[in-house]
């Protein structure tokens, strides 16, 4: 299995990065020069075993911790949108959204 | 304080000592730490400085001094990587998405360190000098991928200090700053500990709280210290770990721990697995000469070297670098223009706005990972990719349970090499990847993994022993470094004209 | 998703078509926190005053999940006969929206916390139940103002962080009707249970149906989404012509796309989204912010001991207690309110038929008329109570007790027997009165007399009516009837 072009587009769109021409085709050469020491991976059987998707759940037993239902922050909106691009009476602009 | 030894040659250990007998004050400290990184701005390691606040933070930690309300570190100077943000000064995490970014809020590491978290626990009264330069959202092992400049190596300016938590590395070898904390991912804290011949540590997985650190990969991100020391390691890291209910999910109902409490432990009878695995035909004969050395020295010491098999290490890297950017492509979904950051001049409309936000704001390796994550992620191939690298995630976690049937602790490589030149691995990215292999197990374990000096390799750049052990047994690491660095002097060499 | 119900279930086509209707719907939980963060979940305030830096995405923070969330879930799953998963897991749903901070949904995709369970209710009088698939937790997006901003939108991100159950069925329902009054079942129980607030004006209960037709014994149809109905009075119209809109085109040869639509209350049509760009690639994955949700046995039983009677709970013991027919008990505990007004009149008079029918009947008749419900019912139960006592014991007649009702209704303070008295509505009980009334009818209608006894049952009917005219109402038709058989006997 090979990456193609029409695939870096993809995935470029489903992750919104905007790519020059030639960012593609390089970006389209590197990840396919990963995915072949990928390969190896992908031949190991794994029958069998419970994908680990936290690293200290060695012993499968880890649970969420819950908190109570208080609510306490406070109103800090000037200094949460301190960084904000653009902001008017208190929301954030954005382009038009059409549904 | 003797008038030999200069204020940035003291430990942390040692200066908190004089900062408490008031030999010095937290003030005439961080003015002559300012100074240094003024004076060595070329190295780069530095991102972002603010005497005024360094300096009213100072004046605070003397107050609490003269009032005796001083904290365990109270005055004693650091530096933060530039991942944690910080209320007093900016944060980039390396990247132009961030440039300029303030943050409403302290990192729970930064206030544990410092000052102590609004409305808790009081902190260590450290005092921050400022934010030091990393590979951009901790995506790197140069710290070429900064957006802003690399940074270099103290011991040969021509080298990379490693990364990503370079300018942690290079700061505390050039005496910049007596520590400083780093993030280690896949080995980020390790290697430039490393390649820069300082001791650094990478608790185990959930010991330090993850709030306030700009995420990369969340199931392997964690917080730790670079310092010259295994006793000055373990002095931070005491004041950084501890559970952190209220704003991290990860973080683990383990009480703060005083790491400096076994230090002196005795390690006769010490039992130290070799992994075959880490030392194939990839290790590079200088390294693997200092690494040996530093065995016979443990053997010296009274511990044992027990032949162990990790026979899944060579798997760690694409198993990593399908988890880790995996993480990365969703956490850093929130870089956006709308609610923070940089936000592109020109666009048509809300899609293209994005589109040129991104791809002006993100760096070229931030991009290639973005692009490996989504598409492990992405219908039809999540199966094969990102829960078969979960299940060998899973197999290598064994592995490792194994192992420790057999020793106490891991000993081996930190990195194949010393550190190359920078700009060595020119326009191949996978270069950078595969010279990860010895840090990588240990991450993807969620294991305690620390780098202390043990020699210097080819172009008399230094090499550093990784140690490896259990989950939640830093203090162990810990004494076994110290033990090593009472009967050697690796940590305390210098690089010229430092 | 299995469909062997419709094949069992009498199904009503429409022009030849089987209707087929399913739902996911949006329950806001009334915490008072969000899911993640600790921010207040209060509607209406001001934009953005709400949104902290968790809910905002800000660098360097994290979820931490909310407990009352999960005891609400816990709540619904015990309520509708669900299984609560013991262990659950929170993934990420990944697209780009202005409203959703950090580019990803929290929320349940693989194991959901509640599982299974069904929707049980009356259709007229036909018992329905639809199936449940799942209820999930996950995290509500913000708001997009698109007016007052020249060619831009407004972002309030208030809302973002408010916990939601999605609550997903089977495809169930065949008819407009019955996907209403699945609705309003559901939206009976959560705010019977107390997990939401019902509001639908303020987005607090959002349903969308996933509507589709075929011929009967067909496979599944192509099913269009109509999303966040917001009434049920527009939940109604847009279905309706939704199924009127499917079934012209398939009559027209073409084909129906798969889309999601929305309902314009102005037209009263429905009409396709610009459909959202990557629905097909979420990228789900396990959230590694949040380890698996664990749910105890018993703190399963803990929520339960704390919950209160269940509609269908209570409805049953309705049946055996008070000897109600399932459709009564079911029309009776339509609200708690209504329930308890029930209750506390019944064990009053210890009539419990009679008040259910005064309640279903006259009660609710003249609440109707006002667009009132049972909390605004002028009548107390105690003094429903009384009446039907009154009615019970033979004092006065069911007519009379309407016009007592008349009064009650207009003057609360009014006592039952007082208003009985003043307007002289007693039943005639003094048989020797009655009998002398029964004798000079007979007297005077020899004919009907002679009908009677030739079996024309008739003609008693009409002797009853001239004696009751002779008591000006006021004589008991049971002993009037008595009467008139034993004296037509000899």
């Amino acid at each position: 299995m090979s990456l193609t072009l029409a695939d870096i587009d993809r995935l470029a769109h489903l992750a919104r990065l905007g790519l020059q021409p030639e960012e593609r085709t390089r970006l389209c050469s590197q990840l396919n020069d990963f995915f072949g020491i990928v390969e190896k991976m992908r031949a190991v059987d794994t029958s069998g075993v419970v994908p680990l998707a936290h690293p200290v759940d060695v012993s499968g037993d880890m649970a969420l911790r819950l908190r109570d239902d208080v609510a306490s922050e406070p109103n800090q909106r000037d200094a949460n949108q301190q960084s904000a691009p653009a902001v008017e009476s208190g929301l954030f602009l954005v382009p038009k959204v059409i549904e | 304080m003797t008038p030999s030894t200069e204020l940035h040659d003291l430990t942390v250990a040692e200066l908190a000592a004089h900062l408490r007998s008031r030999q010095v004050s937290a003030v005439e400290a961080a003015q002559h730490f300012l100074a240094r990184a003024q004076s060595h701005a070329h190295l780069g390691a530095f991102l972002d400085t603010n005497p005024e606040v360094t300096l009213a933070q100072a004046r605070a930690a003397d107050a609490r001094l003269a009032a005796g309300t001083a904290g365990a570190l109270e005055g004693v100077p650091l530096a933060h990587k530039d991942i944690f943000v910080t209320r007093d000064f900016a944060t980039t995490a390396g990247s132009k998405m961030l440039d300029g970014y303030h943050s409403p809020f302290d990192a729970t590491v930064v206030s544990r360190l410092g000052a102590g978290v609004a409305g808790g626990a009081p902190g260590a009264g450290m005092v921050t000098l400022g934010k030091l330069n990393c590979d951009e959202f901790a995506m790197g092992s140069a710290n070429e991928n900064s957006a802003f400049h690399p940074v270099k190596n103290p011991w040969n300016t021509t080298r990379t200090p490693g990364g990503s938590s370079g300018g942690s590395a290079a700061a505390v070898a050039a005496r910049l700053a007596p520590a400083a904390t780093g993030t280690d991912t896949g080995g980020s804290i390790r290697q430039p500990a490393s390649f820069c011949g300082v001791t650094g540590i990478k608790p185990t997985y959930g010991r330090a709280s993850r709030y306030g650190m700009v995420a990369f990969a969340s199931s392997l991100d964690q917080a730790g210290p670079l310092a010259r020391t295994a006793q000055d390691c373990a002095l931070l890291l005491s004041a950084m770990c501890g559970p952190d209910p209220d704003r991290d999910a990860t973080s683990l109902d383990v009480p703060a721990e005083d790491f400096t409490r076994t230090l002196d432990a005795d390690i006769s009878g010490l039992r130290i697995g070799v992994p075959a695995e880490f030392f194939g035909e990839g290790l590079a004969p200088d390294v693997r000469a200092a690494v040996d050395a530093a065995l016979k020295e443990y053997e010296a010491l009274g511990a044992r070297l027990v032949p162990i098999s990790l026979p899944r290490t060579e798997l760690s890297i694409p198993v990593y670098y399908i988890i880790a950017p995996a993480e990365a492509s969703s956490n850093l979904s929130r870089f956006d223009g709308v609610k923070f950051g940089h936000r592109a001049k020109n666009f048509k409309d809300l899609n293209d706005m994005y589109e040129q936000t991104r791809a002006e704001g993100f760096g070229d390796e931030v991009k290639r990972r973005i692009m490996i994550g989504t598409y492990v992620l992405s219908h039809g191939y999540y199966d094969a990719y990102y829960l078969q690298a979960q299940k060998i995630r899973r197999m290598i976690a064994d592995d490792f349970q194994q192992a420790f049937q057999q020793c106490d602790v891991i000993a081996g490589p930190v990195a194949p090499t010393v550190a190359w030149e920078l700009g060595g691995h020119g326009n191949d990215p996978l270069a950078d990847y595969l010279a990860d292999i010895f840090t990588l197990p240990a991450s993807l374990a969620g294991l305690p993994g620390m780098s202390l000096p043990v020699g210097f390799g080819a172009g008399n750049m230094p090499v550093g022993l990784q140690l490896i052990g259990n989950h939640l047994s830093e203090s162990r690491l810990l004494n076994v470094a110290h033990r090593f660095q009472q009967a050697t002097d690796w940590h305390t060499r210098r690089p010229q004209g430092i | 998703m299995t469909d062997t119900k419709s094949v069992a279930q009498k199904s009503l086509l429409v022009r030849g078509y089987e209707v087929v209707i399913g739902f996911e719907t949006h329950a806001q939980l009334s915490t008072q926190s969000k899911i993640f963060s600790r921010a207040a979940t209060a509607f209406g305030a001001e934009p953005n005053t709400q949104a902290c830096a968790v809910d905002l995405a800000l660098p360097g923070t994290l979820p931490v999940m909310n407990k009352g969330a999960v005891e609400r879930a816990i709540e619904l799953g015990l309520a509708l006969g669900s299984h609560i998963a013991p262990r659950s897991i929170f993934a990420r749903k990944n697209y780009f929206y202005p409203d959703l901070p950090k580019g990803y949904q929290i929320s349940q995709f693989e194991i959901p916390v509640v599982q299974g369970g069904s929707v049980e209710f009356y259709l007229g009088d036909e018992k329905k139940s639809v199936r449940l698939v799942r209820a999930h937790l996950e995290e509500d997006a913000g708001k997009s103002l698109h007016e007052d901003f020249i060619g831009q939108t407004g972002i309030d991100l208030n809302r973002a962080g408010t916990p939601l159950l999605e609550i997903v069925t089977e495809p169930d329902m065949r008819s407009t009707a019955e996907a209403v009054a699945y609705a309003k079942e559901l939206h009976k129980i959560v705010t019977w249970i107390g997990i939401c607030d019902g509001n639908m004006q303020e987005g607090s209960f959002r349903c969308d149906a996933n509507v589709s037709v075929r011929k009967p014994g067909e496979p599944l149809g192509t099913r269009r989404e109509i999303k966040n109905l917001n009434s049920f009075k527009f939940m109604q119209q847009a279905i309706d012509y939704e199924i009127r809109w499917q079934i012209d085109e398939l009559e027209d040869g073409r084909a129906i796309q798969q889309a999601t639509v929305l309902f314009n209350p102005d037209n009263g049509e429905t009409r396709a989204m610009r459909s959202k760009e990557d629905a097909a690639d979420y990228r789900y994955f396990p959230d590694p912010d949040l380890p698996p949700l664990v749910i105890a046995p018993e703190w399963v039983e803990r929520v339960r001991a704390g919950m209160t009677e269940l509609p269908r709970v209570m409805a049953a013991r309705f049946v055996t207690d008070y000897g109600l027919s399932d459709y009564d008990a079911t029309a009776l505990t339509q609200s708690r309110e209504v329930a308890a007004y029930f209750e506390a009149a019944a064990q009053a008079c210890g009539q419990p038929k009679l008040v259910g029918n005064w309640i279903m009947g006259e009660i609710s008749r003249r609440l109707n008329a006002t667009e009132s419900d049972i909390s605004a019912c002028p009548v107390t139960p105690t003094q429903l109570g009384q009446l039907v006592s009154r009615i019970q014991d033979g004092t006065i007649s069911n007519n009379a007790a309407k016009q007592v009702m008349d009064v009650l209704w207009a003057e609360p303070q009014a006592q039952v027997d007082a208003v009985i008295e003043t307007k002289g509505l007693k039943q005639m009980n003094d048989t020797g009165a009655l009998e002398k009334i029964v004798d000079a009818v007979l007297a005077a209608n020899p004919k009907n007399v002679t009908e009677f006894r030739a079996g024309n049952a008739k003609a008693l009917n009409a002797l009853v009516g001239q004696i009751m005219k002779g008591s000006q109402g006021k004589a008991n038709p049971q002993q009037v009837n008595d009467l008139l058989k034993q004296k037509l006997a000899g």
